[in-house]
């Protein structure tokens, strides 16, 4: 998840650009790589655990980290569509409600069934582990379903084109949920008196847990071949067919790999939330996740990830101010769009292995510097080492 | 036999026919040229054998296999290879992942050895194999666009109108380079508004206008025929 996935300025996959000096760098191994990051991770959510159940961390601000790990979800996989694939969806709340649902249902459903009660879910026995991770699968592969038959038809379309049609989706999906009952003749979203009854069954460790999990499944995704492809596409649709990329496969592909995973985000939406309206899957969710993904930067993850964390805690930060709040979050907007129009971290991905990797070559900027100050002087002239 | 054979070949845009009726072959190791005016349906014809247009009637068989209705991304496995006008680099991605995305089909042991290749035909792309593509000049960026064509190792390399936009020397450069290509044994079928440059370099061409074929010879006649002086040469 933290590997540079994209550059305007450095080259993507080093084969064949490696720079001159390819053979005499150090590099780190692969399995090191994984096993860094993946110890890392874990010291994370063991602290943040840790200080939850110590008390540091309060109970209402573990309910907005839980709802930061939502949000970095669904920004993180509406990044795979405008990000890489370069298309402008509108319908993100669409798939996000169709995974709520699907996944509080699937959940409560075998609850009954399996004898697991609410408190279970609270607590965490390993069945009710069992019946969550297999409702968040559920809930992701409706809401991939619901790519699909979204997919096909839209993405024939193009820029506006496409980002209406994705919209008129998202609110069928809305008029669909609000109304599915009594087309069916049994209770199965409730309408408009909401979804109540879901256990609570989002806890900080299952939402950070699948963040990172999703972070690492885009991740190597979009280092394969398959993930190449889908960068193609965006850069060059007709280039990318005249190389041999079956076009219309992979862009149906990133658009229901990113619905799957907006699925899953709702799934721990529904379990942190506890009540789930159609309502809430309106317009403006699409928007506001649209909105994390362009304010950080499309096609960074970690500038997805940043601003969907930053847009989360604001509007509660500023709940004191609650008249002013929407004034400041537009005002931060409009700033941002004047001054960085590439987001915050324009396609920038932070990456620890290649931090490390430097510092095993003990190649730091400032030594860059002399180095190819030299290199002018000699006359060398500056040739494209991408690896700065 | 012919490498590749066009008959009878029919293609519209909703209402407009753009290609009524062409006929043509290219055989093993030539260079064919189509040449004519702006609209002639030079373009649509090799959109048309890539298969990124679909044909309202006509044959189009390479290499004994009709190719009408492939798609384009499985039309390349077959052995004909397309760079498309305008110079479609990716331009978010290095010169050497570019080369990388034209041999998606092959292998990476087939690609490391074309990838010499490529770079032994246009020395450039090698000096500035780490270079972002965006960032490359007019004339580099359609030797990369070349250069990736031919990374799916095509028998069959189809050019749309590789002199667009390029200085005079640069022209010279590329064409320099289209006949070491076809020297090292690729086919090439070549679509030019240049005429002058496509005919000196063409076994064969044809000269298109409104969709149809009018004239057909080698290039070396054409280029002294009166009426193709006339209309393309500047008289």
């Amino acid at each position: 998840m933290e590997e540079e996935l994209m550059n305007k300025k450095r080259p993507i996959i080093s084969t064949g650009g490696r720079g001159p000096a390819a053979g005499e760098k150090k590099r780190l191994p692969m399995a090191a790589r994984y096993a860094i990051n993946a110890v890392l991770v874990l010291v994370v959510l063991v602290i943040g655990e840790l200080m939850i159940d110590g008390g540091a961390i309060t109970r209402y601000q573990s309910t907005v980290l839980e709802q930061v790990g939502v949000y970095i979800i669904l920004a993180v996989s509406l990044n795979i569509a405008t990000g890489y694939l370069g298309q402008l969806p509108l319908g993100h709340a669409g798939f996000m409600s169709v995974g709520a649902y699907g996944c509080a249902i699937f959940v409560m459903r075998m609850g009954d069934l399996l004898g697991v009660g609410m408190r279970d879910f609270t607590t965490g026995t390993p069945l009710s582990i069992l019946i969550v991770i297999a409702g968040l699968v559920f809930g992701g592969l409706c809401a991939a379903i619901a790519g699909v038959i979204i997919g096909i038809p839209a993405l024939r379309l193009k820029g506006d084109y496409l980002a209406i049609i994705t919209l008129a989706f998202a609110e069928i999906i809305r008029v669909v949920m609000l109304n599915i009952d009594s087309v069916l003749g049994f209770t199965l979203t409730r309408g408009a008196k909401g979804l109540t009854g879901i256990p609570g069954y989002s806890s900080f460790l299952l939402v950070f847990g699948c963040v990172a999990l999703v972070c690492f499944l885009i991740h190597t995704m979009m280092k394969s071949r398959h993930g190449r492809a889908i960068l193609a596409i965006r850069d060059n649709e007709i280039a990318a067919e005249a190389s041999g990329v079956n076009t219309t496969y992979y862009k149906t592909l990133a658009f229901v790999v990113s619905a799957f995973f907006a699925g899953v985000a709702g799934g721990l939406y529904a379990g942190c939330i506890g009540v789930l309206q159609p309502a809430y899957f309106g317009f403006m969710k699409s928007i506001e996740i649209l909105v994390m993904v362009v304010l950080g930067g499309m096609g960074s993850m970690l500038g997805s990830a940043l601003s969907a964390t930053v847009l989360t805690i604001l509007p509660e930060a500023l709940r004191a101010f609650s008249e002013y709040r929407m004034i400041v979050y537009a005002v931060v907007l409009i700033l941002v769009m004047i001054f960085r129009p590439q987001g915050l971290l324009g396609s920038y991905d932070f990456s620890l292995s290649r931090i490390i990797e430097r510092v095993m070559n003990r190649d730091f900027p400032w030594k860059k510097k002399a180095e190819s100050a030299a290199k002018e002087a000699a006359g060398e002239g500056v040739s494209a080492d991408a690896e700065r | 036999m012919a490498l590749l054979s066009v008959r009878d070949l029919h293609v519209s845009y909703g209402a407009i026919k753009a290609v009524r009726g062409i006929s043509f072959d290219i055989n093993e190791g030539e260079i064919v040229t189509l040449i004519g005016a702006n609209g002639a349906g030079k373009s649509t014809t090799l959109n048309t054998v890539a298969g990124l247009i679909k044909p309202e009637s006509g044959t189009v068989e390479f290499d004994g296999a009709s190719v009408v209705g492939v798609p384009a991304h499985k039309v390349v496995q077959r052995g004909m290879a397309l760079c498309p006008e305008g110079r479609r680099v990716f331009t978010q991605m290095s010169v050497a992942e570019n080369l990388e995305m034209g041999g998606y089909t092959r292998s990476d042991a087939e690609n490391k050895e074309t990838l010499e290749k490529v770079y032994s035909h246009f020395p450039r792309l090698k000096e500035r194999r780490t270079q972002v593509a965006g960032t490359l000049s007019g004339g580099e960026q359609q030797m990369l666009a070349m250069g990736r064509a031919l990374m799916s190792r095509p028998r069959l390399l189809m050019l749309d109108e590789p002199s667009m936009g390029l200085a005079p020397i640069l022209v010279q450069e590329i064409f320099e380079i289209v006949k070491q290509l076809n020297e090292a044994g690729t086919t090439i079928l070549l679509v030019e508004q240049n005429a002058n440059m496509a005919l000196s370099i063409a076994d064969r061409a044809y000269v298109l206008e409104i969709g149809t074929i009018k004239k057909t010879g080698t290039g070396a006649e054409l280029l002294v025929d009166d009426d193709v002086r006339k209309a393309y040469l500047g008289g």
